[in-house]
């Protein structure tokens, strides 16, 4: 038996009893925390030696999912946590769990999870001997790192000069090519003025990418394919730029056409030792931001994975890292791959790569920081088994993959109940989703000793995940997982536009689809009315019993009228679609979130959100929310002599598609627009969206100035 | 319509119905005819107005009685009376026989919604109060028939009599489904529920023509007595639904929240919602800062079963919330102080939309429960010249008389005089908890502090805070019976409801109390 698979069946055993072991403590903790703090289950094998001299008290300079996922590892190693929060923040799960906590400022990040000033403060109020920043924030921010040296505090993170190095996309690059990395063709500098903008796109040739220098991930990256183009994302970039880094320099560079986004996640000490911990498959984005990630990737072979995996270690060590960080490739159809950057800080994703190597990345960044040698050897690296994570995110996958949403989760359950699964999150039912922050839900990770096994795994963990109050993304997540290209591993960060050119709409009911969902829906109905008729207790008068056993119904989903025949059997119904029977099963439980529903032997976990006394009903079926409306034969064919009501005219009105605040709004009433023209533009979550005209005409009245905040659905601009 | 005027004539349409067969009885052979002439009357009396009359409903978007009723009831439980009544009116040609159909103007009888007793259309208000069973009418008339003159006026007065007489015996329940104008809109202001059909139906007195004649106003139909108008600025009307169908569907799950009668309790559905279930989302739903305004619906929604709330006046004074939800299956009466809309204060119109729903609730056997988010009564010339003192007597008059269960919560605020009347303890409340957020006080710290020391710079509103905005004073005090974790409220409840169902209490002997109207 090789060490290999000694650690294989080594990190099962401990799998498997740390799955049993969380579950009884989640359990335990529902009865008696008074905070409800949930425990997701570990799918790393990671261990924590209590004879390890460590750092005393750590303050997470971070919030939500991240700030929560430190602070479990910091009280696994017994460190003694401090949870930093804006006002509206003070109730947040990460304030909860942290052994102390304290506010820095009011809502916008600028001027509390990255004011400096009064972190620094808490910092030494609180006596924190070290800081993780999670990521973004003040992840990447060499000043901080420096503020923090300066007052003898551990950066849980490389040192200054990594940061600054891998911070600033033209020195990285300049970097990887001496430290012999292949790099993007056609880079350069830094760009004064729309106009040198499009040279500097002319000389490198269409198309290009511009983003922000100072920017991390996809975040501000646009892509331009003419002069018209360079010159817009020109001015959008260098704007998010000021806001967002306070740094307006740019970046352009050559856009590679139908690339595979992967990236090699490396951990390196302070003594010169750097390992890759292979790598993570992240093509599936929507404008430029991951959704979908998985390890290993489908698309690498051995000897790829070897030539990324010691490029990510040779420029690792060229810059003396130390901590954890990932080396972000291009990867093209041939194979080729480009170093894109390099991050300097934990990834969102790295659950992934914890789940296939059982290394726990928190903990070993913290032992870098606290000056330990890595415990591990390249060899000791194992790629077990397979890992795959889907963001949740509270957004309308409807309008361009994914526009922010707001809300409060008024009831959120995670599918801890599936095996194998990992939620990462910071949010509890009660939680607001708001516009200040990332509109994260979660990270859902599931593993499965394969592919095809952790997939499986998802769908049913995304069928059986609880979001109520905010609109989420759980629909395009899971017809992503499902989609034959993706499961055959065909995909590239062009995935979702070539795969849903009008965008996404939801899943596409196959016939024998449709009749499920319209046999549960019915049956569902009938079980309402049934259940409406019992009455408890004993009646004045007595109530007349219905001896009814069948009920001839018309169910309206999408543009479809269907008759269905629902017969009570016992406690299934037999329900007439098209002709064929169906048997629908289930304990018809009314108020559960979920319902567990058997429809000709096919179990199907189904969410009924909403119902109204006039038929109306959505259900979460397959990931997608339907809508339909259940009648009696009765009152469907009376309902033909109900008046239309007038739907409002959107082409003559502009509304907000998503909570944000309002930048600029370049018309006022009485100017002529024409359609497709940019009328004002909002700011959600660090993105600057442009509204436009939907058709040409005069402006009647605007109902907005820069600096407002509006709502999703506020009115913005009137046309004539 | 005039067939309003029928209900005095009941027993003469029971005779009516009986005469044939009698007759026939009598002559000792049946003639051929009178069956035949039955079956045609009833045929012709299914057709109402005849298939024209039923088409131009139908191009109103509007349904016929019969269709409504087919809608309301549970299916073949419709019993109809009244069948073969005709209108006796022989003026202005109303005599033809084109001008006389079977079952004249009105349908009425009595069917079962979800099995359980309702009567339909007023005309059977004596019996069901002899039953002791709900009264649903589903109203669509243009007034009196000016040709019958001065007896359609005594017929609308027979009519108003009763819903009187019902008031508080029986549930009375209104469906707008037309134009309701003149002296008819008196018999759904009488009754307890009013519901309204948007844009196709109306209520007022007097319509647009005689308003124009009178005070020169230019105004439509739906400005003057609309749905929109009535359940947003009139307070006449307590819900509005988008159409016929809607209407009528939303009437029969409303109608299982109502016990039939006063003599009988708050309905028990079976409930699949435990009702042990924690909400731990409430221990975190008020806001710190206590200017900061929350949703009083998002407590509501999460504390009921299955999070149902049947709202009542959502679009009027919104804010104070009232409506019917269940707890562990049993219809409870919710009444919210709603800080999101003009902080929860009182003021006049809430005063009196609480006041009437609480009476409602009283009066028919259903456990009221009160959430209090409340800063005080509204202050200012228009509420006070409006007479917010009697009118805010109201809310205090209804929480007081009510006997019964009671159950209340202090959110947070709960100040001054609004906090007495918010359902308190001294009102008789029989299970009355704070919040760990709650400040039960004279008045907030910052006006208190200006008031005793008369603007002076101190530093007592600290003091005051420390002092007075926690729960703590009243709970010394035995005001509120117990501070509870926010998240077991929906457990607290169900368990005292369980305790509360045989509660008794009475008041002295009276006439009837005196509420200041």
């Amino acid at each position: 038996m090789s060490v290999y698979e000694l650690f294989l069946s080594f990190w099962h055993t401990v799998a498997g009893e740390e799955m049993f072991n969380s579950l009884s403590l989640l359990q335990c903790e529902t009865l008696c925390s008074r905070w409800y703090l949930k425990t997701s289950h570990r799918l790393y094998s990671a261990t924590y030696d209590p004879n390890e001299k460590t750092f005393e008290k750590l303050l997470i300079a971070n919030r939500g999912e991240i700030a929560c996922r430190v602070i479990k590892t910091c009280k696994k190693m017994g460190i003694k946590t401090v949870a930093i929060h804006s006002d509206v923040d003070a109730n947040a799960v990460h304030v909860k769990m942290a052994d102390e906590a304290v506010c820095v400022g009011p809502a916008p990040t600028s001027k509390s999870y990255l004011n400096m000033d009064a972190i620094m403060e808490v910092i030494k109020k609180t006596r924190a001997q070290a800081v993780h920043p999670g990521y973004g924030f003040l992840s990447e921010n060499k000043e901080f790192a420096r503020r923090l040296a300066a007052e003898g505090v551990t950066f849980i993170g490389p040192d200054t000069h990594a940061i600054q190095a891998m911070g600033d996309k033209i020195e990285s690059k300049l970097l990887a090519k001496n430290a012999k990395v292949n790099t993007i063709p056609g880079f350069d500098g830094v760009v004064k003025d729309a106009d040198e903008a499009v040279r500097i796109a002319r000389e490198i040739g269409y198309p290009v990418m511009i983003k922000a220098s100072a920017g991390g991930g996809g975040k501000g990256m646009r892509i331009a394919w003419d002069d018209e183009e360079t010159r817009e994302g020109f001015r959008f970039s260098s704007q998010e730029a000021a806001s967002s880094f306070g740094d307006d320099r740019l970046l352009i560079e050559k856009f590679i056409d139908n690339p595979r986004h992967i990236e090699i996640q490396v951990l390196a000490d302070k003594h010169g030792n750097a390992l890759w911990l292979n790598e993570r498959e992240c093509s599936i984005q929507r404008r430029n931001q991951k959704v979908v990630e998985e390890a290993p990737s489908t698309f690498l072979d051995p000897e790829t994975r070897r030539a990324m995996g010691e490029q990510a270690v040779a420029l690792a060590k060229a810059v003396k890292y130390s901590s954890a960080g990932t080396v972000e490739f291009l990867v093209d159809s041939s194979k080729n791959f480009y170093f894109l950057e390099m991050n300097t800080r934990l990834q969102v994703e790295h659950p992934v790569t914890e789940c296939i190597t059982g290394l726990d990345l928190v903990q070993e960044m913290i032992r870098v920081a606290k000056g330990y040698p890595l415990r591990h050897k390249q060899a000791d690296i194992p790629i077990n088994g397979w890992a795959v994570e889907c963001r949740v995110y509270a957004e309308d996958p409807y309008k361009s993959f994914g526009l922010p949403s707001i809300g409060k989760l008024s009831q959120y359950q995670e599918p801890l109940h599936v095996p194998s699964v990992r939620v990462d999150s910071g949010i509890q039912q009660g939680s607001d989703i708001s516009i200040y922050y990332d509109p994260m839900i979660s990270k859902l990770i599931t593993y499965g000793s394969n592919r095809a096994e952790a997939l499986k795994r998802m769908e049913e963990a995304l069928d059986n995940y609880v979001i109520r109050g905010v609109t989420h993304n759980i629909s395009l997540l899971r017809e992503v997982i499902i989609h034959p290209r993706f499961v055959r591993g065909d995909i590239s960060t062009k995935f979702l536009p070539e795969v849903y050119p009008d965008g996404f709409k939801g899943h596409k009911l196959t016939d024998l689809e449709r009749r499920e969902l319209l046999a549960t829906a019915a049956s569902l109905y009938v079980a309402e009315q049934l259940r409406s008729q019992r009455f408890l207790g004993t009646q004045r008068i007595p109530i007349a019993k219905s001896k009814r056993s069948s009920w001839e119904l018309s169910v309206h989903l999408g543009d479809g009228i269907y008759p269905v025949e629902v017969s009570k059997d016992g406690s299934s119904f037999s329900v007439e679609v098209d002709g064929m029977k169906l048997n629908v099963t289930s304990d018809w439980n009314l108020a559960s979130p979920l319902l567990s529903v058997t429809i000709d032997g096919t179990q199907r976990t189904i969410q009924r959100l909403s119902r109204n006394a006039s038929g109306n009903t959505s259900i979460q079926f397959l990931g997608t929310v339907y809508k339909l409306q259940i009648l009696t034969k009765v009152a469907a064919e009376l309902s033909k002599y109900m008046p239309e009501k007038a739907a409002e005219d959107t082409s003559s009105i502009l509304r907000s598609p998503m909570p944000g605040a309002v930048v600029a709004v370049s018309v006022k009433p009485g100017d002529m627009v024409s359609e497709g023209q940019e009328i004002c533009v909002i700011e959600a979550m660090k993105m600057q969206n442009s509204m436009i005209a939907a058709k040409t005409g005069k402006v009647k009245a605007v109902h907005c100035k820069a600096g407002d905040t509006v709502g999703e659905g506020d009115l913005l601009v009137e046309l004539e | 319509m005039a067939a309003l005027r029928l209900l005095r004539r009941v027993a003469g349409a029971v005779r009516g119905r009986a005469a044939p067969g009698g007759r026939g009885a009598a002559s000792g052979g049946r003639p051929p005819a009178v069956p035949q002439r039955i079956e045609e009357k009833r045929r012709a009396a299914l057709l109402g107005g005849g298939m024209g009359r039923i088409e131009a409903q139908h191009k109103r978007g509007k349904l016929t009685a019969r269709e409504r009723i087919l809608l309301l009831l549970d299916p073949d439980s419709f019993d109809e009376y009244d069948m073969f009544v005709e209108h006796r009116c022989s003026d202005f040609g109303m005599d033809s026989s084109k001008n006389k159909y079977p079952g004249d103007s009105v349908v009425t009888g009595r069917g079962r919604i979800n099995g359980r007793l309702a009567y339909v259309f007023s005309q059977v208000m004596d019996q069901a109060a002899l039953v002791g069973a709900p009264v649903i009418g589903l109203n669509d008339s243009g007034g009196a028939r000016i040709q019958e003159g001065v007896e359609s006026l005594a017929g609308y007065a027979d009519i108003f009599l009763r819903n009187v007489l019902c008031s508080g015996v029986v549930p009375q329940i209104s469906l707008i489904m037309g134009p309701c104008a003149g002296g008819a809109v008196y018999s759904p202001a009488l009754t307890d529920f009013t519901f309204m059909v948007k844009d196709t139906s109306y209520l007022f007195i007097t319509g647009p023509d005689v308003v124009k004649s009178v005070t020169n106003e230019d105004v439509t139909q739906e400005q003057l007595g609309g749905a929109k108008t009535h359940t947003a600025v009139s307070g006449v009307a307590h819900r509005a639904f988008e159409n016929d169908i809607d209407a009528l569907l939303n009437l029969r799950e409303f109608f299982n929240y109502l016990p039939l009668s006063n003599r009988d309790p708050a309905p028990v559905c079976e409930c699949h919602d435990p009702s042990d279930r924690l909400v731990p989302e409430l221990d975190t739903i008020v806001p710190t800062e206590s200017t900061k305004a929350y949703d009083m619906l998002d407590i509501i929604h999460s504390i009921v079963d299955e999070r149902e709330f049947f709202e009542i006046m959502p679009s009027y004074a919104r804010n104070i919330v009232v409506g019917f939800a269940r707890m562990n299956g049993r219809t409870v009466g919710i009444v919210g102080n709603q800080p999101k809309v003009a902080s929860g204060c009182l003021d006049i119109n809430s005063s009196v939309k609480g006041a009437r729903f609480v009476r409602f609730c009283d009066a028919f056997n259903i456990p009221l429960i009160t959430f209090v988010d409340v800063p005080g009564f509204l202050p200012g010339t228009a509420q006070e010249y409006g007479g917010i003192i009697r009118h805010g007597a109201k809310l205090l008059f209804a929480f007081a008389e009510a006997t019964v269960p009671k159950i209340t919560v202090i959110t947070r605020k709960a100040y001054g005089g609004a906090y007495d009347v918010m359902s308190s303890k001294h009102l008789r409340g029989d299970a009355n908890y704070a919040w760990p957020t709650a400040e039960v006080a004279v008045m907030g710290a910052k006006g208190a502090v200006q008031i005793i020391f008369r603007g002076k710079e101190t530093d007592a509103e600290a003091e005051y805070v420390e002092k007075f905005a926690n729960p703590f004073p009243a709970a010394m005090r035995g005001f509120v019976d117990d501070i509870i974790q926010p998240s077991t409220t929906r457990t607290r409840i169900c368990r005292d409801l369980d305790v509360l169902a045989s509660k008794t209490q009475s008041s002295p002997w009276k006439k009837h109390a005196n509420i200041p109207l």
